[in-house]
């Protein structure tokens, strides 16, 4: 049995770990559509995850959030990133499979995945 | 939908846009009446008896982004394929029930899918909201309350990622309907 115990452990570590912060709106902003719309086109296990990779690879200042639809359901699940100081960039049709390359490339590496990116399709 | 647990998130959704500080969600499975239940009560601000009747309907949306709201229309449209229906219960200020009733053993009833994935990722957007989830599959019964949780956590986010991981192990462990 998963046991409360285990929780106290999780706890202590947390609140031990030095760079304990809620929300900050310095850093990149994932942010996934989850309305309707998205959820039918596979918005959860696009979220989860990019939330998953984040923490694998211990990218400090960079959040995951949600938002509702964003008016273009066809090209769903889109997924837009803010990066500081620069222009957003609007993923669609994202999948799983997609995001540890959107991560290594676009959020670690500065280069966004313009394959993924509503420009591409749009051509 | 593909998978009843991606109505479920989505109806659950509207509750967080509801502002609801306090989700319930409940599947429940009873094959002696053959019913699966699905519902999701909160406490978000609610909906007038014109708003709720009309949030029936697929032309029925506050959103502005598009003109017709899915939700409500599709999960209601799932219940009633398998001969089950869907009720729907709200009061402005006070909160909101949505109730769905399926056939359990129907061929067009969709499958549960990834009812952990809707539950954390609800839980991991939304830290700051308590759910209450109940899985009931006759007499065995599981049920998971953030409440308990965050008292345990002492001011750690729900959403830490080791508290996430955490609550996927206890749905392994302790879902009767996996
Ligand atoms: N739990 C709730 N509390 C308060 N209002 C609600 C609730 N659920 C639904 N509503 C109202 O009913 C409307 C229709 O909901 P529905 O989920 O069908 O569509 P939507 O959320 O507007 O759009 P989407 O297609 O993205 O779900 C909402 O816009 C909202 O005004
Ligand atoms: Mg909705």
């Amino acid at each position: 049995m998963k046991s409360l115990e285990e929780l106290k452990a999780i706890r202590d570590k947390a609140k031990s770990a030095i760079n304990v912060r809620e929300e900050s709106d310095a850093g990149t902003r994932i942010v996934v559509g989850m309305a309707t719309c998205g959820i039918a086109a596979g918005a959860r296990p696009v979220l989860n995850a990019f939330a998953e990779e984040v923490n694998r690879r211990g990218l400090k200042d960079v959040m995951v959030t949600q938002t509702g639809c964003i008016g273009i359901c066809q090209y769903e699940p889109v997924v837009e990133v803010y990066v500081p100081g620069q222009e957003k960039v609007t993923y669609v049709k994202m999948t799983r499979e997609k995001v540890a390359e959107v991560i290594t490339e676009h959020i670690v590496n500065g280069r966004p995945v313009t394959a993924y990116t509503i420009g591409a399709y749009q051509n | 939908m593909r998978e009843l647990s991606l109505n479920l998130l989505d109806v659950a959704q509207n509750s967080l846009t509801a502002g609801a500080s306090l989700v319930e969600i409940g599947v429940l499975v009873n094959t002696d009446k053959d019913l699966l239940n699905i519902y999701v009560k909160d406490n978000g601000k609610g909906m007038t008896q014109q708003q709720a009747d009309a949030a029936q309907n697929p032309f029925f949306t506050t959103r502005t982004t598009r003109k017709v709201g899915l939700g409500i229309p599709l999960f209601k449209m799932a219940a009633e394929m398998t001969g089950g229906k869907l009720a729907l219960t709200s009061q402005p200020n006070v909160g909101t029930l949505i109730s769905a009733n399926f056939g359990w053993t129907h061929i067009d009833r969709m499958p549960l899918g990834d009812l952990c994935g809707t539950l954390t990722v609800l839980i991991r957007m939304n830290p700051h909201v308590d759910f209450v989830y109940i899985e009931r599959f006759n007499d065995k019964e599981m049920t998971l309350d953030t409440r308990e949780l965050r008292e345990v956590l002492e001011g750690v986010s729900l959403s830490n990622p080791d508290v996430i991981a955490w609550i996927e192990e206890f749905y392994k462990e302790n879902s009767p309907l996996i």
